[in-house]
């Protein structure tokens, strides 16, 4: 059984008024969570003035960058002087300890505030408050337990929606009273301090109630028919062309993914840009060669980079100019290569990155 | 024109071990098979991924890695991280329904002249019947 807190009032506001008395106390530093701004845009911000909690939004239904790459990269240098709670999506947090891993940042000094997480809409949809108008039709389906219509396409697919490293979980998926009650499951002794002197209600459940498991089991049937809709087995390099082909090569997914993390991306450096030489020879080989060359070459490079630790948040298709849908086939080509080594990227940051490990017995079968 | 296809082998092999041993069937004069296009690498942990897709796409018909037997890499551990990447780079292939038995990974110690001049055979065999690589013709990459 787990210990949880009931805050009477609705799940935003409740979220918003514990954090904004940390801040009044000094129990946190600061805040990182979605703000609106006052065009109407939604941005991750830094927060230290308790006023200013009044315009976060913390369970906002957009991810306008992955927040594991923005904490990383305030990280990078150091860590933060704590403690500074973090309120992002379980794949945020995820992508945030792959980043850990890999030295691009610290865990040193946050509390995480995660959520069963629903989903977010498309980039695309921020404009024009598209979102904001569907904000009834979002809570209305997070209540009742179902797959949020209309969310990104690896969101509905998502089965890693209970996150893994949260000091606190907020109970969103299946939580028919999410405008009436704020739930906040307590998961470290971390998490237990900071709502100390909210008040509320203290009980003891479970998060990962049947509503939760059958949901589970609706984002795994998604699953299965994005990867039916993707037909990658029988891609080949003729699919591969057909769907690659209208790739403008504005690295776009490169920029938006926050696994990618080199300050200089081998494909911008000179190293695979062509000699006229090689160009010769490429055209005497094929009679044609489309320029510039090199676009099946840097999505097959960034799948093997990426692949072994992609969270699957869905930012690379988002950000693409011409649709490709490109976190259905990092997401299951990803999914593969993980299980080779039954890993899971961003649950625990004791464990490896699998290619910077190895056991000296293993993957006999692949040798010749 | 199969009979006369000789296929292209691009082959990344490690300086300590593999390359001695092509080097030890030479002197010993086994026999080959002419389609190895050998690369001195100073350990197969040298070659990233983006070699063998790199190979793979401007035409090569197959791609060779090999390198010490586990256990045996002159600097310990080189050769594990290579086993594993090449498992990664060889699911990628197969996800996407690319040829991944155009991609081979061989441990070949520098005493054992004989087996690389029959990996060569083998592969090239192999390699024979599965006709050139089509990626050679795709104008668009």
């Amino acid at each position: 059984m787990a210990k949880f807190l009931e805050l009477d009032k609705g799940t935003e506001a409740g979220i918003r008024e514990l954090l904004g008395q940390s801040l009044r106390n000094g129990q946190v530093k600061a805040v990182f969570a979605l703000r609106r701004t006052t065009n109407g845009a939604v941005n991750y911000s830094l927060i230290t003035d308790p006023q200013m909690m009044e315009e976060a939004v913390p369970l906002f239904p957009s991810m306008p960058s992955n927040a594991g790459q923005l904490l990383s990269r305030l990280t990078l240098k150091g860590p933060v002087e704590g403690p500074v709670a973090v309120v992002v999506r379980p794949c945020e947090l995820r992508a945030l300890v792959e980043l850990v891993k890999r030295e691009q940042g610290s865990l040193e000094g946050f509390l995480f505030i995660s959520f069963t997480c629903p989903g977010v809409y498309p980039l695309k949809a921020s404009a024009n408050g598209e979102i904001e108008g569907k904000q009834t039709q979002y809570w209305e389906a997070v209540k009742s337990g179902k797959v949020v219509p209309e969310i990104r396409p690896t969101c509905r697919a998502c089965e890693h929606f209970i996150p893994y490293n949260a000091d606190i979980t907020i109970s969103l998926v299946g939580n028919k009273d999410v405008d009436k009650r704020c739930i906040l499951f307590l998961n470290t002794a971390k998490g237990a301090e900071l709502v100390k002197g909210v008040g509320g209600k203290l009980s003891e459940g479970e998060l990962e109630t049947a509503e939760l498991h059958a949901h589970r089991e609706e984002r795994l049937a998604e699953k299965k028919s994005l990867y039916d809709q993707g037909q990658l087995s029988g891609l080949g390099m003729d699919g591969l062309i057909e769907i690659f082909s209208r790739c403008i090569g504005c690295r776009g997914c490169r920029s938006a993914c926050p696994i990618c993390y080199c300050n200089l991306c081998t494909f911008d450096s000179f190293d695979y840009e062509y000699e006229p030489s090689t160009y010769e020879e490429e055209l005497k080989k094929r009679g044609g060669v489309r320029i510039p060359p090199n676009t099946i070459f840097y999505h097959l490079g960034r799948l093997t980079h990426v692949g072994i630790s992609c969270v699957g948040c869905g930012s690379c298709t988002d950000v693409c100019p011409v649709d490709i849908p490109l976190s259905a086939i990092f997401l299951q080509v990803g999914e593969a290569v993980q299980k080779i080594f039954d890993y899971i990227p961003g649950k625990d940051v004791e464990e490896d990155v699998p290619l910077a490990t190895f056991e000296e017995v293993e993957l006999t079968e692949i040798e010749e | 024109m199969e009979e006369d296809f000789m296929p292209r082998i691009i082959g990344f092999l490690c300086k300590w071990c593999t390359y001695a041993g092509a080097d030890l069937a030479g002197v010993s004069r086994i026999q080959y098979p002419p389609s190895i296009l050998p690369i001195r690498v100073m350990c197969s942990s040298r070659v990233d991924p983006l070699f063998v897709i790199s190979s793979f796409l401007r035409g090569a018909d197959a791609v060779l890695v090999a390198g010490c037997h586990p256990g045996d890499c002159h600097y310990q551990r080189g050769n594990y991280y290579t086993r594993r990447r090449y498992a990664v780079l060889r699911k990628i292939f197969e996800e996407l329904g690319l040829e991944a038995d155009r991609l081979r990974l061989s441990w070949i110690s520098a005493s054992e002249g004989r087996r690389f001049a029959d990996v060569i055979t083998d592969y090239t065999e192999r390699i024979k019947k599965k006709g050139p690589n089509p990626v050679k013709k795709e104008v668009f990459l």
